[in-house]
């Protein structure tokens, strides 16, 4: 679906209309911008985690001593 | 509600559509609020707010989904998560608000969004709280929210107001 609606605040008129292609062409690189920055994040987050369970790693901590700290 | 606050425009929508703008907004308010209730015909969340057909801005976002927290600072974007999408629970929409001040000043354009979306399940929940920054120094008279893939689902609806300072 491709309908772009637009509300019109002056005269409240309601047109609806097909998107152009450099809307669609926009939506695209919008989309890909925000998948990007979503698969950034997650990097962000995993990237966390593995440092977090390194430093767990060297101090000799027990699944349970990690948990307990989590809690 | 505050005498001051004012309803400019609204749509609930009869059938899908890919984008929702409202356009020729006075310069008579002080500030301007959008309420939605949306959701998405896709498995993306993330929703477009454009000023005046402007294609980016700047932002922070701090976000939760019940299991794990995180933020982000990113520049020439304009996307906010928050949308229920198709994964969520039949026939639940999101709930979001934005916020805009000041908005026919010369100055940068600034807006505040929080987002929530609604699912039946203790999982796949999803809040958020977003500062945008838009270099435009013209009045905004228009607003348009895209969401990121596919549509807004049919009986989405979308209320903007304008708030006076007097």
């Amino acid at each position: 679906m491709t309908t772009a609606i637009e509300i019109n605040c002056t005269t409240g008129e309601i047109t609806e209309r097909e998107l152009t292609a450099d809307e669609l062409a926009q939506r695209e690189a919008d989309a890909k911008a925000y998948a990007d920055q979503q698969a950034a994040d997650d990097k962000a987050a995993a990237d966390k985690v593995a440092a977090r369970e390194a430093v767990y790693a060297k101090l000799g901590l027990t699944a349970d001593e990690i948990a307990a700290l989590a809690d | 509600m505050a005498n001051t606050y004012t309803l400019i425009a609204s749509n609930t929508l009869s059938s899908s559509a890919s984008s929702v703008t409202f356009s020729s907004i006075a310069a008579t308010y002080t500030d301007l609020i959008i309420k939605a209730s949306a959701r998405c015909s896709t498995t993306d969340h993330g929703v477009n707010v454009s000023f005046n057909g402007a294609a980016t801005y700047d932002r922070i976002n701090i976000y939760g989904n019940g299991s794990s927290a995180g933020s982000d600072v990113v520049a020439d974007l304009l996307v906010y998560g928050g949308m229920n999408n198709s994964s969520y629970t039949a026939n639940t929409f999101s709930n979001f608000e934005m916020y805009a001040p000041n908005y026919t000043s010369s100055s940068y354009k600034s807006m505040s969004i929080d987002t929530t979306t609604e699912n039946n399940a203790t999982a796949n929940n999803f809040t958020a709280m977003v500062a945008g920054l838009r270099s435009v120094t013209s009045a905004i008279t228009s607003i348009t929210l895209t969401p990121e893939t596919g549509s807004f689902v049919q009986y989405s609806t979308f209320y903007l107001y304008g708030i006076k300072n007097s």
